[in-house]
């Protein structure tokens, strides 16, 4: 009955990780993960200068907003755990880092290192958070599940309104940034020097990732979420994969929800609602929830959508009566028609339509299948 | 005491409202498997033709059976046109959906009517009987009460005594059986969506009069509530969600009224966590949920 | 399990793809730098807003930025200023922090603009202080009556336009002083920083309230609130609410038997989108005590409503005329008097120091307080009164400081506007 279970991913995507969970040898994995990784870096660090500052900053938040969403792709998407509440866990994970970068501002203390020492602290208060929901979320299942993380994506943004003598309520804190190392040059480009900020912590939480999902724990979230009855007759651990799970999700959560108040230098209650919550769903399904990849694309959309449905409403010349109706309605609207037909013709994101167009491709050549 | 009497009747009544709205939340889960997203925004989209129809007609009586037969319509229409369409392999799916006709019936509503809050009458007086000085319920009020107890009572009555109701429980609860035995089981599945997305359009033509007015995004904060009462009550259970409902606007009542109003989201997390700790499938879950 | 090597590769190279061709789509060629200012070229000037056009807030707010934007095309279809026209380039924000990250950022590095004008929302735009400041980009007219747009030191570019919250809450407060002494005085304030600056105004003046209540926009129930304050037999009550709490806050009250003296913030206190919300309740309004700065949108006899009426008609399809269409026009009318006294030769900094310069006279029947050391907005406010329907002002216009100042009367006669409606140099 999907009832018990939040989330099961198209069922191509199940044989396709059976396929490959093959033999775990973890050394070539690495190696490979390493390898991609390290591409994937040497890229963004060519487009950092190819591309204009106002580039260079989306891609930075498309970066951020990839650790939040990989991180719900391994616990909606492989391990079957529905939430509603990640803008609040990348809430708990943006406070904490303006927290600790006030703090070494406030004694004076500057330097480079200084920004990693407060993202991880930034990651460990989230993973706490994510422990404590994950316990109760490992009891739950389908709607109650969501109905419980749900409130916790409301209680956040008015906890900081309740504390406001912490939290400096709606207006929310600044968030203290070092400007780029001098020894790049006097007139570096700020955006640019964010992009490598967000895009280098990013992969990092990547490879991590990447290699927790091949792992032997990888595998028992994939048990979990297919089958509980038989996860638990092979001897898994139900309720502490969930839980674990959680945890993996909340870190990477809380270390977007960071790098987001780094690139905004600031951070509120605003910028993480329900609503925040609603979107990063929407981004790893349309992307597509079996694997991290989609993850990617979800992130990319989340970008890049509401920037090019802009740009097709400013295409159109409307009289002003017009255009104050549809000015903001409009790329809604697109949005909107795009999450229901992308999710009708493509019901496995867009990653399992590029998934299904490469076996086609491939399956025209075989010669070059190895 | 006074006090305590202001703020249990004043809960009691938004509870009902809840009450409806979890109701109509209850009956696609229980018809769909889905968890309607959309209802809000469907909701609103029905008020708006009720209001336009009362205001072309000087009837509130004949916007608010427009807001009815509205709401049949767009239930319908959503199952025929979308649900109908997507693979429910995963469960998400649906839910994505209903997300972006949300964003979609919101768009197009600011399109059409503009961002402005705009006023909505009431059948019935709103200004409080007084009793020994204390405001009690208004007759508005009352007729909120007797609606949701007419609701509540037909659909009992449709789903227990009557021959489409026992259609509509056998078709969700086993389609295969039921197609066997001649049940048009996709049929069943439009009605309850037409059934629960009228029932939505109800709850939203008694509470919009209550807040801000209408607005394409009258009823986001309802659905919040009215989903929490749901999930309290138990999404399997129709006089769950009658109950959820009170609880929770009786909580919140309570909590802006002896806490503060800013304390609201912190009591409903307590109150689910609360109860589902303790009964995972809420209150009224039919059996104990399975455990693994 | 190559296919995921593959697979990242594919995806990294499509986004690289996709943004390079992006990027060259793009004025690739431009650089910062010799001599040209942003988004000012011999026959135009580029600014751009950020404002709630859609979402739960926008309500009322959305019409401001068209108003402007019709006063800009008003001016253009003159001439323009330094015969340059104005663009005016508005993205919605949703009031959301996140969205205005994004799309403040698209205006100042993509759209190049050369100013940022009247962004709406004090959680909105504190968020892009930092971000404007280090761009150099002169951040003018904020439309929040927040005192953090008054950092001369810490934010030399940002300048205010609303009186902040604490004025006003003193101005309201002087009233209830002089005009309703020994009454019971109770507050209802949103819980941020919006409520508690106005209720700090309304204490400085009147000590401690009877009793004080918040409210939270994401809860639309405040019977629990107003039960409190007829409980406590509370005989005025001051509002630092937004419209939809205004109109809220009265109707719940007439439904509780319950009508003390309201006070309304300018903010809540328009008296068409009040009367709009409630519809046939709106007779509830009568005798609501409100405050404003600019001419009454239903005063037909003032010459700038005359005016604003006039471009709303030609430049605005008409739309409906409130008190948001003349705030929007007046924060125009400012801007362009800004322009011409920065000269000719349109620079960033001539910019600011033309505000900096002070003297603006407009509309506003307060006085702007522009100087070096304050870039606070309107520093006064006149109360007006609800009666037969129709919102208008009596007593003199006041002003003070948001301190422990004095709340004293302004006698400045008020100027009229231009005979084209465009200013001219001064």
């Amino acid at each position: 009955m999907s009832a018990t279970r939040a989330a099961t991913p198209p069922r191509q995507h199940s044989a396709d990780e059976a396929r490959q969970a093959g033999p775990p040898h973890r050394g070539g994995t690495l190696l490979r993960h390493l390898a991609v990784v390290a591409v994937a870096g040497l890229l963004v660090f060519g487009l950092s200068y190819a591309v204009e500052p106002f580039r260079n900053f989306q891609l930075a938040t498309v970066a951020a907003y990839l650790c939040a969403t990989a991180g719900l792709t391994v616990l909606t998407g492989l391990n079957g755990q529905l939430s509603l509440g990640h803008g609040a866990l990348m809430a708990t994970g943006a406070y904490t880092v303006a927290f600790g970068q006030n703090a070494f501002a406030d004694r004076g203390f500057t330097g480079h290192w200084l920004l990693p020492i407060s993202l991880a602290a930034a990651v460990l208060t989230t993973v706490v958070v994510g422990a404590v929901v994950g316990v109760a979320a490992a009891r739950l299942r389908g709607p109650y599940l969501a109905g419980v993380t749900l409130a916790v994506a409301v209680v956040v943004p008015a906890l900081t309104v309740t504390f406001d003598g912490v939290f400096n309520g709606e207006q929310g804190l600044s968030v203290p940034v070092e400007p780029p190392p001098l020894a790049l040059g006097a007139y570096f480009p700020y955006e640019r020097w964010q992009l490598w900020i967000a895009a280098g912590a990013t992969l990092l939480a990547l490879l991590l990732l990447a290699n927790l999902v091949r792992s032997r724990y990888g595998r028992t979230f994939r048990a979990v979420r297919d089958d509980e009855v038989a996860a638990r007759l092979a001897g898994i651990h139900v309720a502490r994969t969930q839980v674990l799970a959680f945890v993996v999700s909340a870190a990477t959560a809380g270390l977007g929800g960071a790098l987001l108040a780094v690139l905004a230098q600031s951070v509120s209650p605003g910028a993480f609602s329900l609503t925040l919550s609603l979107f990063l769903l929407m981004a790893v399904v349309i992307g597509g929830l079996g694997r991290l990849a989609g993850a990617v694309w979800g992130a990319v959309l989340l970008v890049a959508l509401p920037d090019l449905s802009h740009s097709v409403t400013e295409l159109l010349t409307l009289s002003p009566a017009a255009a104050q109706r549809l000015e903001g309605n409009l790329p809604l609207a697109i949005f909107g028609v795009t999450l229901i037909v992308v999710m009708i013709a493509a019901p496995g994101g867009v990653q399992g339509l590029l998934s299904r167009l490469g076996r086609a491709l491939l399956a025209r050549r075989p010669g070059r299948r190895s | 005491m006074d006090r305590f009497v202001f703020l249990t009747l004043d809960g009691l009544s938004r509870g009902a409202v809840y009450a409806a709205f979890a109701l109509a939340l209850v009956l696609i889960w229980r018809a769909a498997r889905v968890v309607n997203f959309a209802q809000g925004a469907m909701a609103v989209a029905a008020a708006y033709v009720a209001y336009g129809v009362a205001a072309a007609t000087g009837s509130y009586w004949l916007g608010f059976l427009a807001a009815l037969a509205a709401g049949l319509l767009l239930g319908a229409v959503v199952d025929r046109a979308l649900m109908r369409h997507i693979d429910h392999a995963s469960p998400l799916n649906p839910v994505i959906v209903a997300l972006g006709l949300v964003l979609l019936i919101q768009a197009v509503l600011g399109m059409v009517y503009g961002s402005e809050f705009r006023p909505a009458e009431t059948p019935f007086s709103r200004g409080a009987f007084s009793v020994g000085g204390l405001a009690v319920l208004s007759p508005y009020d009352l007729f909120v009460f007797a609606t949701v107890g007419v609701v509540v009572g037909a659909l009992a009555w449709i789903f227990a005594r009557t021959a489409v109701g026992l259609r509509m429980r056998a078709a969700a609860f086993a389609p295969e059986v039921s197609r066997l035995l001649g049940v048009n089981v996709g049929g069943m599945l439009t009605l309850g969506w037409a059934l629960a997305s009228a029932v939505g359009a109800l709850a939203a033509m008694l509470v919009i009069p209550t807040e801000l007015g209408l607005h394409p995004h009258a009823m986001d904060l309802v659905f919040v509530s009215a989903f929490t009462a749901a999930v309290v009550g138990g999404l399997d259970s129709p006089p769950g969600a009658v109950v959820g409902g009170l609880v929770v606007g009786l909580l919140l009542s309570y909590v802006s009224g002896y806490a503060g109003s800013d304390l609201t989201p912190l009591a409903v997390l307590v109150l689910l966590l609360a109860v589902l700790l303790v009964r995972p499938g809420g209150l009224f879950a039919p059996v104990a949920a399975r455990r693994v | 399990m190559h296919r995921t090597a593959r697979g990242g590769l594919a995806i990294a190279s499509t986004i690289a793809l996709l943004v390079s061709a992006a990027a060259c789509s793009g004025d690739g060629g431009s650089s910062p730098g010799r001599g040209s200012v942003p988004g000012v070229t011999d026959t135009e000037i580029v600014v751009g807003t950020h404002m709630p056009l859609t979402g739960p807030a926008s309500a009322g707010y959305s019409k401001i930025a068209p108003a402007t934007k019709a006063y800009f095309d008003y001016v253009n279809a003159n001439g323009g200023v330094h015969g340059r026209k104005i663009t005016y380039k508005i993205m919605d924000d949703g009031y959301n922090p996140a969205n205005t990250q994004q799309v403040v950022r698209q205006l100042v590095l993509q759209d190049k603009v050369f100013a940022i004008l009247n962004g709406l929302g004090t959680p909105t735009h504190t968020g892009v202080l930092d971000f404007l400041k280090s761009n150099r980009v002169p951040d003018l007219f904020v439309a929040s009556g927040s005192r953090s747009w008054d950092q001369p030191d810490k934010y030399p570019g940002t300048f205010g336009f609303n009186p902040d919250y604490t004025v006003e809450g003193k101005i309201l407060a002087n009233h209830v002083k002089t005009a309703l002494p020994g009454k019971k005085v109770c507050f209802l304030g949103q819980d941020d920083d919006f409520g508690r600056d106005s209720l700090a105004g309304v204490e400085k003046v009147l000590g401690p309230v009877a009793v004080k209540q918040t409210y939270v926009t994401s809860n639309t129930n405040v019977a629990p609130q107003i039960g409190a304050f007829k409980a406590a037999a509370c005989e005025v009550v001051i509002l630092a609410t937004v419209p939809g709490f205004t109109a809220l806050s009265i109707g719940t009250a007439a439904r509780l038997g319950f009508k003390p003296q309201w006070m309304v913030s300018n903010v809540g206190a328009d008296h068409p989108t009040l009367a709009k919300q409630l519809g046939e309740a709106a007779p509830l309004l009568e005798g609501m005590i409100g405050t404003n700065y600019l001419p009454m949108q239903n005063d037909t006899a003032n010459p700038w409503i005359q005016l604003f009426t006039k471009v709303n008609k030609e430049h605005n399809g008409d739309a409906p005329f409130d008190g948001n269409t003349v705030y929007g026009m007046s924060v125009g009318y400012l801007f362009v008097q800004v322009l011409l006294a920065a000269g000719k030769d349109l620079t960033r900094e001539s910019v600011t120091e033309a505000v900096s310069k002070g003297g603006y006279q407009g509309p506003g029947l307060a006085p702007l307080r522009f100087s070096a050391t304050d870039h606070s907005g309107y520093g006064g406010q006149q109360l007006s009164r609800v009666s037969g329907g129709t919102q208008s002002y009596f007593g003199p216009v006041y002003e003070t400081d948001e301190a422990d100042g004095p709340v004293n009367e302004y006698t400045a006669t008020p100027v009229q506007p231009p005979a084209n409606g465009v200013p001219t140099g001064s």
